[in-house]
């Protein structure tokens, strides 16, 4: 997909007057944080199975080289074959070869962030390579030529219209006349369709949520079986995963598990959890004959022993968005990254570089709800903030910030001047606002009371008032 | 891939090196790596939720409930020459064809099917296949999830491609956490080719966040219990 984070201002102006969007987002608000706070109210264990999820993810990143070096000698022991991928186009450039050499036309995908983020879709497609999305979000996406809004909701800004729309569009081998009394009309439709996609394709890419060193197994985690179908019967099975999700062993990867669900979705446990471990075997009935692992780095690298390195435990669950007052405002398309919300927030500007997504960590009131439910405690609005800094060093900052930042910065510094300043500011807008209580315009903060009133201050500030207070007792 | 050897080898050291120098060392020394080694082979447990500390009949109470929960339904058996009745008698309420693909398992090739007028083909799924009775390896009653493990009896296909799935279970083999399926698993050698854990029938809530069943997987997963609670404390 193509990055427009730099449009970040302009794309949130689009969003918050985008009817069909504020209605899904206004359907999932609730229920997003609501289903978490059911599955954790029911698992008394569940805040010390985040300490512990953290603690394995710091204790894989801290030996990720050796986890690393285990996982790809297991998996080739076992008759897989490892890709290591330095970059986006690396990856690209080894799956079209494997799929090249195992003569495929197409492709069923299971969901994959990260062949979002390497934009393999249509590099495939250039290819005479047909690429087949075969998660129902994501199929629908490819239709309609989309981005996924949400990491694993990637369809919830459509309404039902929409998925009808573009089902009668594409099917056009049925009958135009057809109805969709309910959506499980639209599903099963999805369904057939892409059933016959299953059967005929070469090639299955998945993604991981884990890879196991100790087993030298993949894990993915879905709800439809349509990750399971995709790395089942195609004769070659590719496996893109980026080089964080290496953890130890099976009991580590149970207590991720234990956290991930319930943090995503709410559910206790995905309805498919499954471990692939290399081909087939000699006397398997079925399974394919081929298992490859692209390993990508694209960046993380250069995020351990770093500032950012915390951001290398996120197990993708959206958490963090699902309880983002501004994500949950503006949604994910806005963010212009696969990755938004706050994950993505703090991950765009890692990997698409500070130039292309230094707006995105502005994006949060920093009111800290997101590292509240991280499964594994990434430190959200710290790792923003030193985007921030960053941004500020390196002049991306735009001007008139800056020289408001600036002017904020050589007031903050003089206390004396400061006060003086925000008493006189205080007592003159104490003032002028006091008939009404409220400004509805205000010189140099037009955009502010755009959209609604500026409150009159009192006539006093905050530490005047603390002073005067204090003399009195 | 002889011919992307060379770079493949440089991009592995590029990565490895990158990771390094962002560790501030260089490979992990002997001693630290076999100390990693070994609690790979000892792989030890964290926090086992106490929700699973029961006996066997409230392990299978408890898998039943969650099961349920998750959309499964349930049978109980007694033996296993009842399970060719018990498959009858929920292909008749669900109005299905008596005729099903099943694992070539020992355990479930040995049963008289033809008793119970069902018609039964023995090997992987096929695409026609519209009901597949699959031999689970384990029961997890924490969160009434199965494990099924892949192999020469108990082919994969079985547990995606029909429309119906039935899976037959030995009480025996239900386990409070999933770390005591995983210990059983090991117990019975390498770790299959393929290890699906399975809640429920497979299920998606894209559109405008309803649950609908029956996404790309089975639409229904009946789960059969064969064996009463006195075999189960003895087995």
């Amino acid at each position: 997909m193509q990055n427009t984070s730099p449009a970040f201002s302009e794309n949130v102006a689009t969003a918050l007057h985008d009817p069909g969007l504020q209605r899904a987002l206004g359907r999932a608000k609730k229920p997003f944080a609501q289903v978490r706070a059911n599955a954790v109210a029911k698992l008394p264990e569940f805040e010390a199975l985040r300490d512990t999820a953290k603690a394995i993810k710091d204790h894989s990143l801290a030996n990720l080289d050796f986890y690393l070096e285990h996982y790809a000698a297991v998996v080739e022991a076992q008759g897989g074959v490892v890709h290591w991928a330095r970059t986006a186009a690396d990856a690209r450039a080894q799956i079209l070869a494997i799929c090249q050499a195992a003569g495929a036309k197409t492709v069923t995908k299971g969901k994959s962030m990260i062949s979002e983020e390497i934009a393999l879709n249509d590099y495939l497609a250039e290819h005479g390579v047909v690429p087949i999305e075969t998660d129902l979000g994501e199929y629908i996406l490819q239709l309609r030529d989309e981005a996924p809004s949400h990491i694993i909701g990637p369809a919830f800004h459509l309404n039902r219209e929409d998925w009808e729309a573009s089902f009668r569009k594409a099917h056009t081998h049925l009958d135009p006349d057809r109805v969709f009394a309910e959506k499980r009309d639209i599903q099963a439709e999805a369904r057939a369709v892409l059933r016959e996609k299953f059967l005929a394709a070469d090639v299955g890419i998945t993604g991981a949520n884990f890879l196991i060193a100790e087993t030298g197994s993949s894990v993915i985690v879905t709800n439809e079986g349509n990750g399971d179908l995709t790395q089942t019967m195609p004769r070659v099975h590719i496996v893109l995963a980026s080089i964080e999700k290496v953890v130890p062993t099976i009991e580590d990867t149970l207590s991720l598990l234990r956290v991930l669900a319930r943090s995503a979705t709410g559910q206790e446990f995905s309805v498919y959890t499954t471990f692939s471990t290399g081909p087939a075997r000699a006397t398997d009935l079925d399974g394919p004959s081929e298992y490859h692992v692209v390993l990508l780095d694209n960046g993380r690298s250069n995020m351990i022993g770093g500032e950012f390195q915390d951001m290398l435990r996120c197990i993708r669950c959206s958490a963090c968005m699902n309880h983002c007052p501004v994500y949950l405002s503006v949604g994910g398309h806005a963010y212009g990254s696969m990755y938004s919300g706050p994950m993505g927030s703090v991950l765009t500007p890692a990997i698409f570089g500070l130039d292309q997504g230094h707006l995105l960590p502005n994006a949060s009131t920093f009111c800290g709800k997101c590292e509240t439910v991280c499964p594994v405690k990434i430190p959200l609005t710290g790792l923003m903030r030193h985007w921030r800094e960053r941004e500020f060093e390196r002049h991306l900052t735009p001007t008139p910030m800056r020289y408001g930042l600036g002017l904020w910065a050589f007031m903050a510094r003089r206390p004396a001047l400061y006060r003086r300043a925000t008493r006189l500011g205080a007592w003159g807008l104490g003032i002028l606002g006091r008939k009404s209580g409220r400004f509805r315009w205000l010189p140099l903060a037009g955009g502010w009371t755009r959209d609604r009133d500026m409150p009159a201050p009192e006539g006093e500030t905050f530490f005047a008032r603390l002073a005067r207070q204090e003399r009195g007792a | 891939m002889s011919a992307m050897e060379p770079r493949q080898s440089n991009q592995r050291e590029a990565i490895l090196g990158a990771i390094r120098h962002g560790l501030r060392r260089g490979a992990l020394p002997a001693d630290q790596a076999a100390m990693l080694r070994g609690r790979m082979i000892a792989h030890p447990r964290q926090i086992i939720p106490a929700r699973t500390a029961l006996d066997h009949a409230g392990l299978i109470a408890l898998f039943t409930e969650n099961a349920i929960r998750e959309f499964c339904t349930v049978a109980r058996i007694a033996t296993r020459a009842d399970l060719p009745g018990a498959v009858a008698d929920y292909a008749r309420a669900q109005n299905l064809p008596m005729r099903a693909v099943v694992a070539p398992h020992p355990a479930l090739q040995a049963i008289d099917w033809a008793h119970a007028m069902l018609e039964m083909r023995f090997g992987r799924a096929e695409p026609s296949d519209l009901i597949s009775i699959q031999e689970g390896f384990a029961g997890i009653a924490e969160t009434g999830t199965l494990l099924l493990s892949s192999g020469a009896t108990t082919p994969t296909t079985l547990n995606l491609l029909p429309d119906t799935a039935i899976v037959a279970l030995d009480v025996a083999r239900l386990v409070g956490p999933y770390e005591d399926a995983f210990d059983a698993l090991r117990a019975a050698g390498a770790m299959p080719r393929n290890v699906m854990l399975v809640t429920g029938p497979s299920r998606s809530a894209d559109i405008e966040r309803t649950l609908e069943l029956g996404a790309h997987g089975p639409r229904r997963l009946h789960i059969v219990l064969i064996g009463d609670d006195a075999a189960a404390a003895t087995g």
